[in-house]
């Protein structure tokens, strides 16, 4: 392969993932949002969960995004430091940014800031945001691909507190973040804590935890405990779907923590709305593909 | 004109004040006729650098919203998307905009503030929720886009000219009399947390 076939053939999967990613939503999001709609009891909050059935019914059938607000598009690469395609990897996802755009369409959402312009075509001024990591002696590549709406970026926020706070303090953080902000996110939420050193570390944890499985769990039991506790009182907070009320308020609650400096402890919280588009896109060497996320999708 | 059909409450344009002055908080309605949408930089332009609304708002509906629109190649409009948008951001205009424009009834996401319950209380306008995230239901009820202004404002932030058959559902979160929906379920929600925030506390001791 050619470099020139490379960056074709790598650019045209992630731009009908994208495209996919707009209208289907990932299994572990969908299995939540139907476990939620069985243990609802208020007949209202039934009724909003059947519209958003619908929702996700009628955007396979039309094959148009499941939401207007297609966000701003955000990658996690994990890229084997010997993945053939690497150097072509970078241009390859602002291309299919553009073109997925044009395809799905997208809303064009990329606002330069200061200048005050929409681009029109959801790339500039550092947008798409992409984090990279490298992963030493593999040849292959996982792409985690977020379209981040307005309304539920609105709610994020990230605080160094002293570690005197203890760990404790994650829970009224997290929990009047959400009294505040949660019902205008668009409800059932997933939330995402972040624990690090420093104010980017743990909102870019926090991020990393929307990113995470709704059902996953964290590794350390304590922290465990917390997601599990914080699942638990959002939920009887009964913010329900839409924010109007209903017998729980969120998909899930995860934590992503590092290590902390002896004198800080970094916390953060990120939302996700109901309507989570967030998808795993796995290439080989070869630039075979699968998404753990979405089995619809394939060439 | 307000009908009631299969159980059904539905408001068509030029609304009236007799309209809405049954509809109360938690109440659902269906919207038929001139809709247009208006998000952040619209009521920026209309309140803070006091341009006029492009079309006339007056006994119609406003929309806080921003679509995905296709321009087709006869240069007209089809709507793929649209759903409501986070209506406290326009929270700080709201009182002013609906003074200055006469709209009857505001279309959204979520609740909105002190402000604006009192001006629709004022002005005999109400306040509504979309289903959020439910961008293809609530697309379904465009019947057209009539056309479009201040397109200059990026797809998003322009004022979309749309003709609506039974929009909704549509809950009433702020009515006629001023009542505020939202700001009641918050305090509730706010009080929930409180004593969670204790429990949880001491669960993890």
């Amino acid at each position: 392969m050619t470099e020139i076939e490379k960056k074709s053939i790598l650019t045209n999967i992630l731009a009908q993932y994208l495209n996919h990613l707009s209208k289907h939503l990932p299994e572990d999001i969908s299995s939540a949002l139907l476990r939620l709609k069985e243990q609802e009891s208020d007949d209202s909050a039934r009724a909003f969960y059947e519209t958003m059935f619908r929702n996700m019914e009628l955007a396979a059938e039309l094959d148009r995004p499941l939401c207007q607000d297609t966000g701003i598009v955000q990658f996690k690469i994990k890229c084997g430091a010997l993945f053939p395609a690497i150097n072509e990897l970078a241009d390859s996802l602002t291309d299919a940014v553009r073109i997925a755009t044009e395809e799905a369409p997208l809303r064009p959402n990329c606002v330069l800031s200061f200048e005050e312009k929409n681009t029109g075509d959801n790339t500039g001024g550092g947008v798409p945001t992409v984090w990279w990591e490298i992963v030493p002696n593999r040849y292959d590549c996982e792409i985690t691909a977020y379209l981040a709406g307005g309304g539920s970026s609105m709610p994020g926020r990230a605080e160094v507190l002293m570690p005197s706070a203890g760990y404790d303090a994650i829970i009224p953080f997290v929990l009047d973040r959400v009294a505040e902000y949660g019902p205008n996110a668009c409800p059932p939420l997933l939330i995402g804590v972040g624990v690090g050193n420093s104010v980017e570390t743990a909102a870019m944890n926090s991020k990393n935890a929307l990113l995470r499985d709704a059902d996953s769990k964290n590794s350390n039991p304590k922290a465990a405990r917390i997601e599990e506790l914080l699942e638990e009182g959002i939920n009887k907070m009964g913010i329900g779907p839409q924010g109007l009320g209903g017998s729980s308020s969120v998909m899930g609650v995860n934590l992503v923590n590092t290590a902390r400096h002896p004198a800080t402890l970094a916390v953060a919280v990120s939302f996700g709305c109901w309507c989570h588009r967030r998808g795993r896109l796995h290439l080989d060497r070869n630039l075979n593909f699968e998404s753990p996320t979405h089995p619809g999708f394939s060439k | 004109m307000t009908e009631h059909r299969d159980g059904r409450i539905i408001i068509t344009t030029p609304i009236t004040d007799e309209d809405i002055k049954g509809l109360r908080t938690g109440d659902t309605f269906y919207l038929s006729g001139e809709l247009m949408t208006g998000r952040d930089d619209v009521h920026e332009r209309v309140v803070e650098e006091g341009m006029a609304f492009p079309v006339d708002l007056n006994a119609k509906a406003l929309f806080h919203a921003g679509p995905i629109i296709k321009t087709k190649e006869n240069g007209t409009y089809e709507i793929i998307s649209i759903g409501p948008t986070t209506s406290m951001r326009m929270e700080r205009f709201e009182s002013a905009f609906i003074e200055k424009t006469g709209v009857k009834i505001i279309i959204g996401k979520g609740g909105m503030g002190a402000d604006t319950a009192a001006a629709c209380r004022m002005h005999k306008t109400i306040c509504s929720a979309a289903p959020a995230g439910c961008s293809l239901v609530c697309a379904k009820c465009v019947e057209e886009v009539e056309g479009a202004s201040w397109t200059e404002l990026g797809m998003p932030e322009a004022v979309w000219h749309l003709k609506v058959k039974e929009f909704g559902p549509l809950i009433v979160t702020i009515d006629s009399e001023g009542r505020n929906y939202f700001e009641e379920l918050k305090s509730d929600y706010k009080l929930r947390s409180e004593e969670q925030k204790l429990r949880l506390i001491k669960e993890l001791k």
